[in-house]
């Protein structure tokens, strides 16, 4: 930068560098500087782009309401009174145009898989996969003797993270989320080479 | 230019994914404009062969089957389907302590199992405070059960000739202390929902089924007694310790929505009631016959028992050859004759009122399809 860093040091805000905003007008960045500098700490907030989009994906995961069985009981426990999932940003949409998450919750049959496989392709990019529950993990009780459950929803769909338990408790569902939510945080889908 | 306009009907597909199935149920849906013309059911999505995967474990093992396999809102009642089945079957004494036991948990395991209906009725008719409101005092229950079999939904608890422990100290007091503050909670949501006009306009009137219709389709429990079939299996079968308690059997002659309604609304209550019954009239002792073996041979023979379960009256026919496990164990699900009571339900009502007539009869899919 010809006219050097946006601060100094100092509390006078020398940058002459604009934005422009809409019409012919332009704003000088003082005013949005002069916001910056009242943050605590009294400095500027420098991020990357992917960090700023990693940071509102994880607080925001909407999910699709979409319950396969038992597991779902829990999780509509997890969104509602004792365990609220809301507070984390958590609220579940009725369709998969609207969601980028989706709890695959309960056994998944041979039928229903490849409705499970279009669900998830229906979802807006980037979307991700919570598989909860030992059915959904890996056939889980019905595993053996069984003519009708699939061993695992990830031979359908990638799973990010999997919540063991037959069910998962819904503070074990809400650590699955917190978890999620910490691998977003770390994705590199910007600076990733070859992208 | 007067010629008749030419219409012709719409099929709907509704399902498997939807917010107000209650699992994943696929209707197809003939519509003639607005109206329903025809309603066909699609199930199967949740077909977990169980019965099949019975026929390859011992008795013991069935159990956890059954929490699971079966209707997951009631595992407690499809254990005791199970386990009623095996005890008459084998002639296995239960001690009087294990029999109040088992009563007060499926009782606590019905009024969980209605509470959720409610809430996710609530929510299917626009009324999300229900939800919230159930869910907080299905906790309550879920802190009972947790306390005493372990496990929140699927127990595992009672077993062949009893059940697994005794109760925690202080948990009779507890349960005791939950069902005054319940039949509390209950008054607070007639206030919500029985006197709430828009409630009232969407269930009442909605989705009759008809006396001769409920028989005919084989319907039972809540929805066979909305439509004034004084049927229940606690009183024509009594099981475990339902002959020595007093308790009324809510009917309701409407056969709509709204009397569906208010049936489960009293049967919350008489299950209050028969738990505390129950508690004041248990007796100390054993809770578990001795010596009786994990993996028992049961005589060949076969056996068909039923219990109530929250939707109705759940059926299973053990037939055993003389080994450890069984022969063949078929389940009759409440549920899938519910389902088929209700394409009669939906002939000729509006479009929005699929959701209110699909809520009402309080389906499981895990149950239609075991």
């Amino acid at each position: 930068m010809k006219d050097g860093p946006i601060r100094s040091g100092g509390p006078e805000v020398t940058s002459i560098a604009r934005i422009p905003v809409e019409g012919s007008q332009v704003a000088p960045i003082e005013q949005l500087a002069d916001v910056l500098y009242k943050l605590p700490g009294g400095a500027l907030l420098l991020t990357t782009v992917e960090n700023v989009l990693n940071w509102a994906r994880a607080s925001s995961l909407w999910p699709l309401t979409f319950g396969l069985a038992c597991c779902a009981m829990e999780m509509m426990q997890a969104f509602a009174t004792r365990f609220d999932l809301d507070r984390f940003g958590v609220i579940p949409r009725a369709t998969p145009r609207q969601a980028d998450l989706i709890i695959v919750s309960g056994r998944c049959t041979i039928k229903m898989a490849p409705v499970v496989r279009r669900l998830w392709e229906q979802m807006p990019e980037p979307k991700y996969v919570i598989s909860m529950g030992s059915c959904a993990t890996c056939g889980g009780p019905f595993y053996y003797d069984n003519y009708s459950i699939l061993k695992g929803i990830d031979t359908v769909i990638p799973v990010d993270v999997y919540v063991p338990g037959c069910p998962p408790r819904p503070e074990a569902l809400i650590e699955g989320v917190l978890k999620l939510q910490e691998k977003i945080r770390r994705e590199r889908r910007l600076s990733r080479r070859g992208t | 230019m007067a010629r008749a306009l030419r219409t012709e009907e719409l099929i709907l597909n509704m399902g498997p994914q939807h917010p107000s199935t209650h699992g994943v149920l696929r209707l197809v849906v003939t519509l003639d404009g607005e109206n329903i013309v025809e309603v066909q059911p699609d199930i199967g999505y949740l077909h977990s062969s169980v019965e099949k995967m019975m026929e390859h474990r011992n008795y013991t093992q069935c159990i956890a089957l059954a929490d699971r396999g079966m209707d997951y809102l009631a595992a407690l009642i499809n254990e005791m389907a199970l386990l009623r089945a095996v005890e008459t079957l084998g002639g296995i004494p239960v001690p009087e302590r294990a029999r109040y036991i088992r009563t007060i948990f499926m009782e606590l395991q019905r009024i969980a199992s209605h509470l959720l209906w409610l809430g996710t009725y609530g929510i299917d008719l626009g009324a999300t405070t229900a939800f919230l409101w159930c869910m907080r005092e299905r906790e309550l229950i879920m802190d009972l059960f947790e306390s005493a079999t372990g496990g929140r939904l699927h127990h595992v608890y009672f077993r062949i000739g009893g059940v697994n422990e005794d109760l925690p100290p202080g948990w009779t007091d507890r349960c005791r202390e939950f069902c005054h503050y319940f039949l509390n909670r209950l008054g607070e949501y007639h206030r919500l929902l029985t006197g709430n006009p828009i409630w009232q306009v969407r269930t009442q009137g909605i989705g009759v089924l008809t006396r001769e219709q409920a028989i005919a389709y084989g319907a039972c429990g809540p929805v066979a007694r909305a439509s004034g079939l004084p049927w229940d299996v606690r009183k024509s079968h009594p099981y475990e310790v339902y002959d020595r308690v007093e308790f009324q059997v809510p009917v309701y002659t409407e056969g709509d929505c709204f009397a569906r309604y208010l049936v489960r609304m009293d049967e919350m209550r008489e299950s209050a009631r028969i738990i505390l019954q129950c508690l004041d009239q248990m007796p100390p002792g054993e809770v578990r016959t001795p010596r009786v073996s994990l993996t028992p041979k049961l005589p060949p023979g076969e056996v068909y028992t039923r219990v109530e379960s929250p939707r109705g009256d759940l059926g299973i026919h053990l037939v055993s050859n003389g080994g450890e496990t069984p022969w063949r164990v078929k389940i009759r699900a409440p549920s899938f004759s519910n389902l088929f009571a209700l394409t009669q339900m939906m002939k000729g009502w509006k479009v929005a009122d699929i959701i209110a007539i699909l809520g009402s009869i309080d389906i499981v899919l895990a149950d239609v399809d075991r």
